[in-house]
């Protein structure tokens, strides 16, 4: 058909271009080891020497990755042989590949090439799949076209069916530029802000440097120490603030540049996005469970919602991506819904109205969320009363309770379940808003757990198990009988042979 | 309150009667190494005695209310059922928890036994599906059961032989 089935069974390459990244990359990844060479040589003396073997080392080994590393497509498998001193081989059967993601980062792209990461599906092992880092591009997209659509079998029928229906792309959304301002809203900059802190820390450790001794730091040190603690407070929150909206921005244009999603008739679901890097995930529709629709606090503030893929064999990841299963990136919600329906070709559970789970289930939010906060406010002050500790600890401790009735307010208002079109539908949470949308189909089975407090007050969560997204879909806190009932619509006969009238 | 109309009824099966003494064994080992622990922190702080033993009357309390409590509650949660159709059990005590799945979804069936187990002449059987959320656990079945029970359950399984996810 392609190139590929040409070349079957040969051990090839991955692109020589690669012989430039590779070191890069290796020098990349060892920085702060060789900036500490460098700053405890600079004391010692023969330190330079060292830095310098040790630079080309490093760049040996990269380039002995290329060496060592060969891969080849047959019609059956996909096979990677590597390693320098321990050889390995990774086979992958073809008819188990459940995604094909393609990758680009600022070097590949500079170069034309791209990482092509194939994936079994298994969500149990870390280490699944191969990696090919990397190809040509155009080679890379015709792989992942290869290994994904191929027809089944490849008999001939089937491959005249496929070049009839060749414009076989549809959009179903793509990124808008005004999308940006839902940026500041998605807080993925405290993580960044998290992360470059704590590589600023790690190399400041390895070159051995004292902070205090930094001439800027400890004159704004001193310079704190002479404000009031009141205003310092404040002009570092809202630095922080303003740090973390500025990062969380950049974070969302880098990610989600160029955003894309489209469905091939050939059942597959293709997302494409990425400033600097570029990614490129397919998710096969047959996989497809359902549909997370998500709105953290935030972002429900300012009527942003995302999108979330519930598929078996893909892991649901943390971070803005979420591990690939990402379907649309904070965006409108008028759109998010439109989207979420037109993955699922199902508009209705998203927008339907939901059964509510009763004053009992609104109750028990209010009890569980002031419970603790009222808890710890009676222990100060108790603590207060012995003398154990000053006042301020229970002046404090009031604080959070007006916090929890609110969340407990949102939370029970959020509480919503119903059966529709064939789908399982919850809606739980306030910090994040979750209405999951599952496929009947998708459900395994059925956990009903109820605590003692829930026994007493006669509700249970009903837990829907299956294998696809984070495993489980819960509706939280729902009367038992409507539990059952719900059980029963979504599954029919399953608990029948144990329920009794 | 809610027996008014439908009801989903408790599994039929029982476990074991032996695991009572099993549960009360393993549950009388844990609050005695809160004891022991306890009781070196005491011998190595010297002072507030006073508050070190009112520390062990009060551990004592609790641990002697759980070992009596637990286990006789919790062999009256613990049961299980398999139908031609489906895997039925449940557990806990304080917490309780009702698991079903169709047998067409099982993926394995596995039985273990634990050392302390064994002298009690107990073993578990573990009933997994393809999601991460729902393996049916049974605790505490006699030995000569769990082996039926697993030669059951795989004889209905290997019949099938769909993906099951």
């Amino acid at each position: 058909m392609t190139a590929i089935e040409n070349g079957a069974g040969e051990w090839r390459r991955l692109s020589t271009r690669m012989l430039l990244i590779h070191p890069v990359q290796e020098l990349l990844r060892a920085w702060p080891l060789l900036l500490g060479l460098v700053v405890a040589g600079s004391a010692g003396g023969h330190g330079s020497w060292w830095s310098l073997i040790a630079t080309g080392l490093v760049i040996l080994g990269g380039l002995l990755r290329w060496f060592t590393t060969t891969y080849r497509v047959t019609a059956e498998q996909v096979q990677v042989r590597k390693g320098l001193l321990r050889r390995q081989v990774l086979t992958v059967p073809r008819d188990r590949i459940r995604t094909v993601d393609v990758t680009a980062h600022a070097l590949h792209r500079s170069l034309g090439l791209a990482k092509v990461e194939i994936g079994t599906g298994r969500t149990d092992r870390k280490n699944d799949g191969v990696k090919l880092d990397a190809m040509n591009a155009a080679e890379a997209a015709r792989l992942r076209e290869e290994l994904l659509h191929r027809a089944d079998t490849g008999a001939p029928a089937a491959s005249a069916v496929r070049a009839a229906e060749l414009p076989r792309e549809t959009l179903l959304a793509r990124m808008r530029p005004e999308w940006l301002r839902y940026g500041p809203f998605t807080l993925t900059g405290f993580v960044t802000v998290g992360v470059v802190a704590g590589v600023v820390w790690r190399s400041l450790n390895e070159a051995h440097v004292d902070p205090r001794r930094i001439g800027a730091l400890s004159a704004l040190v001193d310079r704190f120490q002479r404000t009031p603690l009141a205003v310092d407070v404040l002009v570092v929150v809202v630095a922080l603030l303003v740090v973390v909206a500025v990062a969380s921005t950049l974070g969302y244009l880098l990610a989600f540049h160029g955003f894309r999603l489209t469905r091939n008739s050939a059942g597959t679901l293709h997302v494409t996005r990425g400033l600097i890097t570029t990614r490129s995930i397919t998710i096969e529709e047959r996989r497809l469970r359902g549909v997370e629709f998500s709105e953290p606090l935030l972002l429900r503030a300012v009527g942003a919602a995302r999108c979330i893929a519930i598929t078996t064999g893909l892991r649901v990841g943390r971070g803005a991506e979420r591990g690939g299963s990402l379907l649309l990136p904070p965006a409108p919600r008028p759109e998010a819904l439109r989207v979420a329906g037109a993955v699922l070709r199902n508009d209705a559970p998203f927008t339907a109205p939901l059964t509510g789970h009763g004053p009992r289930a609104t109750r028990r939010r209010f009890s569980r969320a002031l419970g603790v906060t009222l808890l710890v406010l009676a222990a100060t002050l108790a603590l207060w009363g012995l003398g154990a500790v000053p006042a301020w600890t229970w002046e404090a401790a009031i604080a959070p309770v007006p916090l929890a009735a609110l969340v407990a307010a949102d939370r029970a208002h959020a509480l919503g379940h119903t059966v529709l079109n064939g789908t399982l539908v919850s809606r739980r949470g306030s910090l994040v808003r979750r209405r999951n949308v599952l496929s009947c189909e998708g459900i395994i089975g059925w956990n009903l757990r109820r605590s003692f407090f829930q026994r007493r007050s006669g509700l249970a969560t009903l837990v829907a198990t299956t294998a696809a997204g984070r495993q489980r879909v819960e509706v939280q806190d729902v009367p038992l009988k409507e539990a059952l009932r719900v059980a029963e619509e979504a599954l029919p006969g399953l608990l029948t042979p144990f329920l009794e009238r | 309150m809610e027996s008014t109309e439908v009801r989903l009824r408790p599994p039929r099966e029982l476990v074991s009667a032996k695991a009572i003494g099993y549960w009360t064994v393993r549950a009388l080992a844990g609050w005695l190494i809160v004891v022991a622990a306890q009781v070196i922190w005491l011998i190595n702080d010297g002072g507030h005695a006073a508050w070190h033993v009112a520390g062990l009357i009060l551990t004592g309390v609790l641990g002697a209310a759980h070992v009596i409590v637990m286990p006789q509650w919790r062999f009256r949660v613990h049961r299980w059922e398999v139908t031609s159709e489906a895997v039925y059990t449940q557990s806990g005590w304080f917490d309780q928890e009702r698991r079903i799945a169709p047998i067409s979804r099982i993926q394995t069936v596995d039985s273990e036994r634990g050392p302390v187990e064994r002298l009690f002449g107990l073993a578990n059987v573990t009933v997994t599906t393809a999601s991460a959320a729902g393996p049916l656990k049974i605790h505490g079945l006699d030995q000569e059961t769990a082996e039926r029970l697993v030669e059951r359950l795989t004889e209905g399984t290997a019949a099938d032989r769909t993906d099951a996810t």
